[in-house]
Order: C-alpha cells, then sequence, then structure tokens
C-alpha cells in the first residue's frame, strides 16, 4: 500500500511532475524582481552608503594624522632650534656677566691699591716729618741742657 | 495484524497525495502554493517592516536585514567573484531566502493542525516539482551567465583543459540540475516523513531532537543549494587562461 502510493504512477505520488513546475519557476522570477527592489536594491544602496562613508572618513583620519605627524616633526625641529638658540644666549650672557664682573673686580682692587698706596705713603711722610720734629725737639733739648749744664759751672 | 494496521496508519501520513486544482487542462499542487504564499507573504511582509524606515545608523529589524544582505553578498562574492557577484546577488539572495523560508517555515508551523480535503500541507520544497523549477532556473542562469559574459567562448569551458573532458562537462550540464532538485527534495521529504513517523509513534519528546535536527538541515540545504548556485555561475562566468 504504502510503497504503491510512493511511487504512484498516474495520478499522485512523490515524483508527480505537472503545471506546478513552471508556475513555481514563474514565482521564483517573479519574487527575484520583488526582492530585489523591495529588499536588495535599498539595503544595498544603504549598506553601501555606509562603507563609502567609513571609507571616506578613514582616508581623511589618515590625510590628517600624516599631516599631524608633519607638523608634529616640523615643530620638533623648531623646538630643538630654539633650544640651542636658547643655550647659545644663556652663555653668552654667563660669558658677558663674567668679563663685567672680573672687569669690575679689576678696577675695584686698583682703586683699593691705589688708595692704600696713597695712605702709605702719607703715612711714611708724616711718619718722616714726626720723626724730623722729634728729632729736632731732641737737638733742643739736648741744646738747652748743656746750656743749663754748662750756666751751673 | 499489526503490520497491517501500521502500514494503514503510514498512509495517514498522506505521502505523496496532493490538493489538486484544476485549471482548464492543467494541473496543479494546490498545496504547495498555498505554503508558499503564506511564507513568502509573511518574508515580503517582514522585508517591507524592515526597509519602512531606512537609517544610516541601523536599528531593530534593518540591523537583521543588513546583517542579511552582508551574508549574502559574501557568499556570492567569494562564489562569483568580485566582477559580476552585483548582478547575481538578488537571485542568489532569493533562492537562499525562499529554499530557507520554505524549509523553516515547513518544519516550525504546525501545518498539520490545518484540515485539506486531500494531501496536506508542509514545506513547499518538500515537493519535487519546488525544487526541479528552483534547479532548472539554476541551470538556466549559469548558460546565461556564461554566455552574456563570455559570448560563445562560454563553450571553452567545456574543452578545458583538455577536450577529453566534453563528454564530462556535459553530463554535468545533467547532472548538476539533478543533484541540486533530489538532494533538497530528499532531505526535506525525509526530515518531514521522519518526524511524521517518529510523532505517531512516540507522541512525546522523542521527536523533538529530530525536529531540532530537522531545523538543522533545513538552514544547512539552503545554504548549500545558494552556495552551489553561486558556484554553477562562478564557474560559467569564470576567465580561463
Amino acid at each position: 500500500m504504502l510503497a504503491f502510493n510512493f511511487f504512484g504512477a498516474t495520478e499522485g505520488g512523490l515524483f508527480d511532475i505537472n503545471a506546478t513546475l513552471p508556475l513555481m519557476a514563474i514565482q521564483v522570477v517573479a519574487l527575484t524582481y520583488i526582492l530585489n527592489s523591495l529588499f536588495f536594491k535599498p539595503v544595498g544602496n544603504v549598506v553601501e552608503k555606509r562603507e563609502k562613508f567609513v571609507s571616506n572618513n578613514i582616508t581623511e583620519a589618515k590625510n590628517k594624522l600624516s599631516e599631524v605627524k608633519k607638523l608634529e616633526a616640523d615643530l620638533m625641529t623648531q623646538l630643538q632650534s630654539a633650544r640651542s638658540e636658547a643655550q647659545r644666549i644663556v652663555g653668552e650672557a654667563e660669558n658677558e656677566s663674567d668679563k663685567l664682573y672680573k672687569e669690575a673686580l679689576e678696577l675695584a682692587n686698583n682703586e683699593a691699591n691705589a688708595s692704600k698706596e696713597k695712605a702709605r705713603l702719607e703715612i711714611e711722610s708724616q711718619t718722616s716729618a714726626a720723626r724730623d720734629q722729634l728729632s729736632k725737639q731732641a737737638d733742643d733739648l739736648s741744646e738747652l741742657i748743656v746750656n743749663r749744664l754748662i750756666l751751673e759751672k | 495484524m499489526f503490520f497491517n494496521s501500521l502500514l494503514t496508519n503510514f498512509a495517514a501520513l498522506e505521502v505523496g497525495q496532493h490538493l489538486y486544482w484544476q485549471i482548464g487542462n492543467i494541473r496543479l499542487h494546490g498545496q504547495v502554493f498555498l505554503t508558499s504564499w503564506i511564507l513568502l507573504g509573511a518574508l515580503l511582509v517582514f522585508i517591507s517592516l524592515g526597509t519602512k524606515k531606512m537609517e544610516n545608523d541601523p536599528k531593530g529589524l534593518q540591523n537583521l536585514l543588513e546583517f542579511l544582505w552582508d551574508y549574502i553578498r559574501d557568499l556570492a562574492r567569494t562564489q562569483i567573484g568580485e566582477k559580476v557577484y552585483r548582478d547575481w546577488m538578488p537571485f542568489i539572495g532569493t533562492l537562499f531566502l525562499f529554499v530557507f523560508v520554505s524549509n523553516w517555515g515547513g518544519a516550525l508551523i504546525p501545518w498539520r493542525l490545518i484540515k485539506l480535503p486531500s494531501g496536506e500541507l508542509g514545506a513547499p520544497t518538500a515537493d519535487i516539482n519546488t525544487t526541479i523549477a528552483l534547479a532548472l532556473l539554476v541551470s538556466l542562469s549559469y548558460f546565461y551567465a556564461g554566455l552574456s559574459n563570455k559570448g560563445w567562448r562560454y563553450f571553452e569551458y567545456y574543452v578545458h583543459p583538455t577536450p577529453i573532458m566534453l563528454p564530462f562537462k556535459i553530463l554535468e550540464d545533467f547532472t548538476k540540475p539533478l543533484s541540486l532538485s533530489f538532494r533538497l527534495f530528499g532531505n526535506i521529504l525525509a526530515d518531514e516523513l521522519v518526524v511524521g513517523v517518529l510523532v505517531f509513534l512516540v507522541p512525546l519528546i522523542l521527536p523533538i531532537p529530530v525536529m531540532f535536527l530537522g531545523l538543522f538541515t533545513s538552514a544547512i540545504q539552503a545554504l548549500i543549494f545558494a552556495t552551489l548556485a553561486a558556484y554553477y555561475i562562478g564557474e560559467a562566468v569564470e576567465e580561463h587562461h
């Protein structure tokens, strides 16, 4: 019974091929067109638009990144040169101040030496004057003593 | 005695019975069209809902549809190749969706509860007419794809890489639709029969793993059908050097 039904010859059966076949084919072709306009085209448009947007953004970001890197390198060289310039200026200023200090020191030393010398000379002259006066007074005194002694005799 | 009653009950599964529609002098399998219209209607409603308000930031159904679109695009692109996959993507996608929706619809919806005067509702792909129709469409498509892309040079494919291949390649043109249609038909029908017989023998619990296996088979068959169709088209448009 079962076997009969399975491969039923004329009416029914599993392998009963009839006009269902071409009509189903037409239905599937129609479905293809319907799905194309309802599903594949609109969704594809949205997805591809987004993919384009994303890839554009990525290239833009890459360009910007390379620009930033270039600017950074530029700034680095500028910074480097500014740093060396600053170092040079600081060195120069140090040299200058050193020189000024030395000059001032020398000047002050000279002045001090000169005034010291002057003072020494003055002291010397005053000492000699005092010594002369003292010796003169001693002479006078001795003469006076001699005279007194002579008179007493 | 028992065997006899078993057979009668097996016949109650109504294998090979159809609901015939007579239009003029052509006869149609009504149950196939009824289920396919219900399932395709559901598919179209689902798709129209998902594409009603397309946004750049997808939400809800649109996400699912975009995932589906991407999946189909990848399938078509890997099999057909970068150059012409765009032309064939809707066809491959329609095959995939039609077979998938038919298989899962047949497996998931308890059609048996709806009584028909003759035959019973089920997966449209469990009818040989549907699968042959799909397979012949695939055959026509790859011939058309080859001829429209390469003109008469398409027939170089038959003697590539040596003319010895000619009879085999010609034979292939017949075996391709045959294997496509019978693979799908056999898998889906076998799944329906196994579930039907198990439900009849042990109505509780035991059929459930088999039903899950059926869902798995159904999805795999849809993927296989679409992939093979794309592969045949890709083979036809491929340039030999």
